[in-house]
């Protein structure tokens, strides 16, 4: 194996994926190899992400469904990830050039901390990933798409971020939540009428549970908790101290009691909305 | 038409080796050792952001003494090394072996090649699961690679201050025992050195799965103090 080592007016920098192109171009990286059409079969989707804001960080959660058209594909498939030390990432739309962009997009931000000596801003990480989203445009147009949510704890600014993408890469900031992919619709309008800006992670955590729960209600293709397999929805948290995975316990005892909420008499329909 | 002098091969390389001894021999050491958490690396360095000491991969560590140009060049060229091979295989199959390997071909290859050897001494440091695990290999300007037992001092007056590291050596350190044993031997009998003239680096297994972490600041000040 040979060194990498360039001269100086044709140096990669600190970009992995400008690396791989040179030194390693039959590893295809996302966005590479277009279909010429739609793909005939029917490929994995992963389902419904949400993030919110509380008053020390951003909580983050997905639930753990994958489908394939009118079937479940995976029960507990991961769609929430730790992009670095304080920020997340999680994945709707279709799972295999999902889960390689975060594998990409992981490795990217890791690579430029290790070479720069310094890691990225939480605004040039959003950026970088609405590049990959970008360059993945040609599959999302053949019906591949991938959305993903971003979020992170700013060490500059001290505040929780979250950021939002679309198809082409456009790059949304949101003030205080956000949630996507087929029953984002439902997550979203639970976080919006639980939402009060300062919660502590405790209520963020229950809220971004609830708000999964009642996508999964809603939504065929969104998976709800599952006590019978031990299968719970991935939340996570990033504060000034970093990425941290809520414990599946504690995800177990927060549906418990959004469940027994709801099912106090007289509320069934709907539940409470705090 | 002029004729090239003969020189001798042996000459040849004599004062290429020599050239590049008086290079890395005007540089600050550095010194590594096991800890009862892992690895760690003291280097003398007053300078806070041109490290000598940094991460290459989960469980693997760079260090360079001699001109801070070449061996900078050399650490980003093994993170890539590391990078580009963790995307295409796996994480698991990133080692510090094969990337010291790629060193000591390069170093070798411009030692008898090129005008100009590199003047530099590196080591790559990987941690274990336990610490007869773990790989300290110590590469020479010529490319010769050292797989080292249980530390190793790389830069100006290595031998000196190896000679005083054999003595105080000792197994199951904590990791505040280990750095003062270390500066005292970087320093020797007749210096001191305080937190800002040291670079101080670990690979600890507390650390999650980049084991890799600057010890520095305050944390520093205090584990001399102990």
């Amino acid at each position: 194996m040979s060194i990498y080592l360039f001269p100086a007016a044709d140096d990669p920098g600190p970009s992995f994926a400008e690396l791989m192109r040179r030194v390693r171009p039959e590893v295809s990286l996302p966005g590479a190899g277009v279909p010429a059409a739609p793909p005939a079969i029917e490929v994995r989707h992963a389902t419904t992400i949400a993030a919110l804001r509380y008053a020390d960080g951003v909580v983050m959660a997905g639930d753990r469904r994958a489908t394939e058209g009118v079937s479940i594909a995976h029960r507990s498939i991961e769609k929430v990830f730790p992009a670095d030390r304080h920020s997340a990432i999680a994945i709707a739309g279709a799972a295999g050039p999902a889960i390689e962009m975060v594998r990409l997009f992981q490795t990217q931000l890791e690579h430029y901390e290790k070479v720069e000596g310094a890691a990225l801003s939480l605004e040039g990480k959003a950026n970088q990933l609405s590049q990959m989203v970008r360059s993945h445009l040609p599959m999302a147009m053949q019906g591949l798409a991938v959305v993903p949510l971003f979020a992170g704890w700013d060490t500059r600014r001290q505040t929780g971020r979250i950021f939002t993408y679309d198809v082409t890469g456009g790059r949304y900031e949101e003030t205080d939540f956000h949630a996507t992919g087929s029953g984002g619709r439902d997550a979203k309008t639970t976080i919006k009428l639980g939402f009060r800006a300062g919660m502590t992670r405790d209520e963020a955590v229950e809220l971004a549970v609830k708000a999964l729960y009642e996508a999964a209600d809603e939504d065929a293709a969104t998976g709800g908790p599952d006590p019978l397999r031990g299968i719970y929805p991935l939340v996570a948290t990033v504060d000034e101290r970093g990425f941290t995975l809520v414990d599946e316990g504690e995800v177990a005892e927060r549906f418990a009691a959004v469940l027994s909420r709801r099912e106090a008499p007289g509320s069934l329909s709907g539940g409470d909305v705090e | 038409m002029t004729m090239p002098y003969y020189v001798a091969p042996e000459q040849v390389m004599k004062d290429r080796a020599e050239y590049a001894q008086k290079g890395i021999a005007r540089g600050r050491a550095l010194v590594a050792v096991n800890f009862d958490d892992g690895i760690l690396i003291v280097a003398e360095n007053p300078s806070r952001t041109l490290h000598k000491i940094s991460e290459i991969y989960d469980r693997v560590a760079f260090a360079g003494v001699g001109k801070y140009n070449e061996f900078d060049q050399l650490r980003v060229a093994g993170i890539r090394h590391a990078d580009t091979k963790g995307y295409a295989y796996s994480r698991e199959d990133v080692d510090a072996r094969s990337l010291a390997n790629v060193y000591a071909q390069y170093l070798g290859q411009v030692f008898t090649h090129e005008m100009k050897p590199l003047e530099v001494e590196i080591l790559v440091a990987e941690l274990g699961a336990t610490n007869d695990e773990n790989r300290l290999y110590h590469i020479a300007y010529d490319g010769t690679v050292v797989d080292e037992e249980r530390a190793t001092v790389l830069g100006g007056e290595a031998d000196v201050i190896a000679g005083r590291l054999d003595q105080s050596l000792r197994d199951g350190w904590s990791l505040g025992e280990a750095l003062k044993a270390c500066v005292a031997c970087l320093a020797g009998p007749d210096r001191t050195l305080a937190a800002n003239d040291l670079e101080v680096g670990a690979l600890a297994r507390g650390n999650g799965r980049r084991t890799f972490r600057r010890i520095e600041g305050g944390e520093l000040s205090a584990l001399l103090a102990s």
